[in-house]
Parts: structure tokens; sequence; C-alpha cells
């Protein structure tokens, strides 16, 4: 077994680390056998992932129309405009 | 002619009316400025920005793309300026060891096990039931808005905007290597202060 095989069987550090870089971008093919044997026997980092992945999904998600602006906020900004356009 | 030249402008500034601007877009504006920023003083400031910027290149307006679209990209490049900004004063105030040293919380210095506190638990949660994604969204945005400002932003710009690692490190100036340290770090952070939060 090689030394990279052997650091990360037992190495969470190391295996999220992979994991996050596995969804967001590519690991090379020694790194993905290296994840599949960490994730084969621990189970712990195979929740990491499926929350991991879950929380990427819900953020995507999330509503940009939960926020609002304020009608105070909104009126000052009105009258900012027409104060600007009124100058030209 | 003088009066010609007034009519052409005008009709040209017709494209668009800025006095509706507030009533029609302000809102969407805010919350495209808040999901990729989380600070409500800066997204209300880029709003105002981007209305004001807008006035002032009325006349390059041609009603080819809806208003809406328009603003909308004035808004992104002001976005995207803050995030320069932030990026250089982000990573002037926290070193890449301060990151490592965070991240020796969460594992075991030595053996790179997960630390007892830390180790994630299944949420026991149904992801098919709607009222309980959205409860779970709530607090994840709670989550968010506890994230280091330059963090949030490679978070988002990878996933709300889907852009390339290699061009948020370009705009952000980060390093590859320090792009996959706060990208781990964010999602780790976010995990636990889930996991604290839900139930």
């Amino acid at each position: 077994m090689t030394s990279a095989l052997k650091n990360i069987i037992y190495n969470c550090k190391q295996a999220t680390f992979l994991i996050e870089k596995r969804i967001a971008g590519k690991i090379t093919a020694a790194e993905k056998l290296q994840l599949h044997v960490h994730l084969r026997g621990c189970s712990v980092c195979k929740i990491y992932q499926q929350q991991s992945i879950l929380i990427n999904k819900v953020f995507v998600g999330l509503e940009n129309s939960d926020f609002k602006l304020d009608e105070t906020f909104k009126k000052t900004l009105k009258n900012k405009i027409e104060k600007e356009m009124n100058k030209n | 002619m003088q009066n010609e030249t007034d009519k052409g402008l005008t009709a040209k500034s017709l494209h668009s009316d800025p006095i509706s601007w507030v009533e029609k877009y302000a809102d969407y504006l805010y919350g495209f400025a808040m999901s990729r920023l989380r600070d409500e003083d800066v997204a209300k400031d880029l709003v105002q920005d981007t209305f004001l910027a807008g006035l002032q290149r009325l006349d390059g307006f041609e009603g080819n793309s809806k208003e809406k679209t328009w603003l909308t990209a004035i808004l992104k490049n002001k976005i995207a300026d803050f995030y320069r900004k932030r990026s250089a004063n982000g990573l002037r105030d926290l070193k890449l060891t301060d990151a490592e040293d965070e991240q020796q919380d969460f594992f075991d210095t030595e053996s790179g096990h997960w630390n007892e506190k830390y180790r994630p638990q299944a949420f026991g949660l149904d992801v098919g039931n709607p009222l309980l994604m959205k409860e779970l969204g709530d607090i994840l945005n709670e989550c968010l808005a506890k994230l280091p400002g330059l963090w949030f932003s490679v978070f988002s710009m990878k996933h709300m905007d889907d852009l390339a690692s290699e061009l948020i490190c370009t705009e952000l100036k980060l390093t590859a290597a320090n792009f996959w340290v706060i990208m781990h770090r964010t999602k780790l952070n976010l995990r636990a202060c889930l996991q604290k939060n839900w139930n």
C-alpha cells in the first residue's frame, strides 16, 4: 500500500477536503481511490458527504425574495433619483 | 436646432423610466445583492449606487435588453468591485495559518480524526418534506450570516453564480490552495452550525 493511501485511510480531515474538492471541482484518479477507500471504512465522513451536498442544494434554493427593503429607505431612494434627474 | 437635439435625447430617455425604478426593481435588486453579500447596509448602498449609475448611463441604454437585466448587470459589477475590495482586506486580516488553527478544532491534530464535539451526526431529516427543508434553509441563512465575508464571497460565487474556481481566484486574488482551504473551512463551519442548531 502506498503511503498516500495509508495516510488517508484514517485521516478524516484530508478525506473531507477531498470531498469538497470533488463536489466543487475535480480530483485526480489517485485521490478518487484514496477517498473511495476512506469512505468505505468511515461512516462519519459518509454522513459528512451527504450533508455537504445537501447544504449546497439548500443554499442554491434559498429565495432572494425573502429579503425586502423597508419603505423608508425606498422613499429616500426615490427622492434621490428624482433630485438627480432634475439636475440634468 | 437646439430643440431638435433635446427631442432626440428625450426620445432616447424614454427607453427607460427611472421614476418607476424603485417600485419595480428595488426589492429584486436588494434580494440579489443580499443573497450574495449577507450585509444589509452594503446591499442597500449598492442598490442605491446601481440606480445612480443607471441614471448616469441612461443615454447608453438602448432598450435592447430589459431594464431589469440592464440594472442587474450594473449591480453585478458593483458586487464584483466590492468583493475585490473585501478580498484585499480579508486576506490582510485573516492569515491562512489562522484558518489552519481553526480547522484543528474540528479534527485531532495528530491523527486527523473528527473531534467528538464536531463529529457529523445524521440530521434525521426527510428531504422530501418542504416544511422541514424551509426550516433548514432558515437555519442555513443564520449560519451563512456568521461566516467571514471573504469566505461567504467565495462560497457564493462558486455555488450561486456557478463561476469556475480559476475565475474566482483571479477575481479575489486567491491562490488555488487558499481557495480550497476556504471552501473546506466554509463547509465545515456551515455543517457544524446546522448540526448545532437543528432540533
